[in-house]
């Protein structure tokens, strides 16, 4: 199948702006979609708010674009009912760790099984170019002028803490990689979760003095480090660097199976008793 | 078999009985017991039952399963209804078919967990932003709270747009008899299926009355939704001829039905000079204070409203006429007033509020009654 046959192109051009590293994602996940053969029935993808978020329009699957930071839990219901089809929820960092936090993490608890792929570009980019959960420390944002005071989010350790069965990272510079990546999630059964480090050359870019995309690529490439590379590493030197590649996987009972097999071997309560 | 059933009870079995095939909702007083009888039956009869992690998620995710093609449900109380507001609204523009159920609660804020109001029927009616019409309907016993139950899931299917079923704690904890077996009940609707091929379907299409079908996922109809504005096709718009033509739609889908499926009841009406105008768990009272009245030689009536959203402005306007008195007894500082007000004579309708926690007593409503015939008719 060619990878166009994927796409509502009726719906082009996109509302993403030259040197985002979105379509980079978005391609890399039809990439993955299509080399595991799955037919577009099988799929329903749910995004959020957010530049990410509009990506679920272009492509020809069930697709629902949701409430801010709702993506999850309108993905647990499409699941919840369709246990057959691969749920996939394509959101940004805010969507994912901020307004829609709760959902993620109790989302992993279950260990539904869902493929949520973070568009991560450290920013708010749709609404102008705010400090996110994942801004790094003393960048400048249009709500940090003198640079994020703030801590930022692990997105990784924050759901693998929570439960996730599949948690990976991967950038926009290692497509291939990246590929690779979301074709293992879409096949592990129970939660998995991709952070996807995409620029924002627009936003982040301009506010922290990027010439333009490609050099925050060279940037996202320069500071890249293995998973096996960084396990030999201390943290000092492991500041600053962004460790790509499977992170953990493990097998772990399904939500939905659990339930139906749970209440297969339970007995139903007699109708006529009382609260 | 007759036997004693509390209305939450009433409203769960009565899902089941519309086919609820999904139910995600949150604890919450007094409403708790619902999602409690639900997932006592609804896994044993291929449903799906889930304890979200808070009222955000529950409509979130009842709208992803009613999309994939669920019939579906959520219940709470007045602090996890205003969490759901966002989401109704959500509903209301991609067009899903849910039912909420809110079991009022006395509120501002945390309010009265444990006590009754009817403080959210404004809210339930403009609750979220924006222009929006959502089908509101209030029983005001536990049969009712079994029959609007069920009937909200075939109007929620009909019209692909969230019904609620505004009750009360009242109604919610009190135990009547109902014979389940024996309550005449309307076929199920299901909602309409494209008779087109895929190619040829789009989400929006007014097709049948303004409602398009919806097709379940998985079945080789594949559409996009957005609460953004958006054509008939699904996809976001900014052309002022979609953005109008799609809110005239959303309204006149419902409103230009409503003769169908409004409903209400009268109660010694016909020669009333003094009409009460009630819903909920206050008809109850009302009732009583007509009978009350009648005995004393005062003719009163009652109109009982069980739709409270939208209102079919010409039957209500029409059995207020020519009434030397209207009382609107509400649990709040005065709500469904507003309209009584707007549509009766206006300086003719008294307003009866409670909001302590506790209801109107039919005693009550006939002191307040003769205070204002002994005060000879000067109302505000």
């Amino acid at each position: 199948m060619n990878i166009k046959e994927y796409l509502r192109t009726e719906f082009f051009p996109n509302v993403w702006c030259a040197g985002c590293g979105n379509g980079i994602v978005l391609r890399a996940t039809l990439e993955a979609i299509k080399s595991l053969e799955i037919t577009k029935d099988e799929i329903a993808m749910v995004s959020g708010i957010g530049c990410s978020s509009r990506a679920t329009g272009y492509v020809d699957f069930h697709t629902i674009h949701s409430l801010h930071g709702r993506a999850i839990p309108v993905a647990v219901g499409v699941r919840a009912v369709k246990p057959n089809m691969k749920v996939l929820v394509m959101t940004g960092d805010g969507d994912c760790s901020s307004i829609g936090g709760n959902h993620l993490i109790h989302a992993a608890r279950r260990n539904i099984d869902l493929t949520v792929i973070v568009f991560n570009n450290n920013i708010y980019g749709m609404t102008g170019g705010q400090v996110s959960p994942t801004t790094p420390y003393a960048s400048r944002t249009t709500t940090t002028p003198s640079g994020n005071p703030e801590k930022s989010f692990d997105i990784c350790s924050l759901v693998m803490g929570a439960g996730a069965t599949y948690v990976a990272r991967g950038t926009v510079f290692h497509v291939h990689q990246l590929i690779k990546l979301i074709k293992e999630a879409i096949n592990h059964k129970g939660f998995s979760l991709i952070d996807v480090v995409t620029p924002c050359p627009v936003y982040y870019g301009r506010m922290n003095r990027y010439e333009d995309g490609i050099t925050m690529m060279e940037e996202i490439k320069e500071k890249t480090i293995t998973v096996e590379k960084a396990r030999s590493m201390s943290e000092k030197d492991l500041e600053g660097k962004t460790v790509v590649g499977l992170l953990k996987k493990e097998e772990k009972d399904e939500f939905l199976q659990t339930y139906l097999s749970f209440y297969n071997t339970k007995k139903e309560a007699k109708s006529d008793t009382a609260v | 078999m007759r036997r004693l059933v509390q209305g939450n009870e009433a409203c769960a079995h009565a899902a089941i009985k519309a086919g609820l095939s999904f139910f995600a909702g949150y604890p919450i007083t007094p409403s708790s017991e619902i999602a409690e009888v639900i997932s006592r039956y609804l896994p044993f009869k291929g449903g799906i039952f889930m304890q979200m992690e808070d009222e955000i998620a529950s409509i979130n995710a009842i709208i992803g399963a009613a999309l994939a093609g669920a019939r579906v449900m959520t219940a709470t109380s007045g602090p996890g209804f205003s969490l759901m507001q966002e989401g109704i609204g959500y509903a209301v523009m991609v067009e899903a078919p849910i039912v909420l159920v809110n079991i009022q609660r006395g509120g501002p804020s945390t309010g009265l967990p444990t006590e009754v109001s009817q403080g959210d029927l404004m809210q339930s009616r403009w609750g979220s932003h924006g222009d929006f019409l959502s089908i509101v309907l209030s029983p005001s016993s536990v049969q009712e709270m079994y029959e609007l139950t069920y009937e909200a899931f075939n109007l929620a299917e009909r019209f692909r747009a969230p019904v609620v079923v505004l009750s009360d704690e009242v109604v919610g904890h009190l135990r009547e008899g109902v014979d389940f077996e024996n309550v005449s009940l309307p076929p199920i609707i299901e909602r309409l299926k494209p008779e087109v091929p895929p190619g040829n379907y789009y989400p929006f299409e007014p097709s049948f009355n303004g409602v398009s079908p919806l097709p379940e996922y998985g079945t080789g109809y594949r559409f996009h939704v957005t609460g953004l504005f958006h054509n008939y096709k699904g996809f976001p718009t900014s052309d002022q001829k979609e953005i109008s033509s799609l809110m005239d739609r959303l309204q006149n889908k419902i409103k230009n039905h409503i003769k169908e499926f409004f409903k209400f009841e009268e109660y010694q009406t016909k020669d009333a000079d003094i009409l009460f105008v009630s819903y909920g768990i206050t008809t109850r009272s009302a009732l009583e204070a007509v009978n009350i009245l009648r005995r004393q030689g005062i003719k009163a009536g009652n109109l009982k409203l069980i739709t409270l959203n939208p209102l079919d402005e010409e039957a209500i306007s029409d059995i207020l006429k020519n009434r030397e008195m209207i009382f609107v007894p509400e649990l709040n500082m005065g709500q469904l007033i507003l309209d009584i007000k707007r549509l009766g004579c206006k300086d003719r309708v008294c307003a009866i509020n409670r909001y302590d926690g506790d209801i109107l007593t039919p005693q009550q409503l006939v002191d307040e009654v003769l205070k204002r015939i002994q005060a000879g008719v000067e109302v505000k």
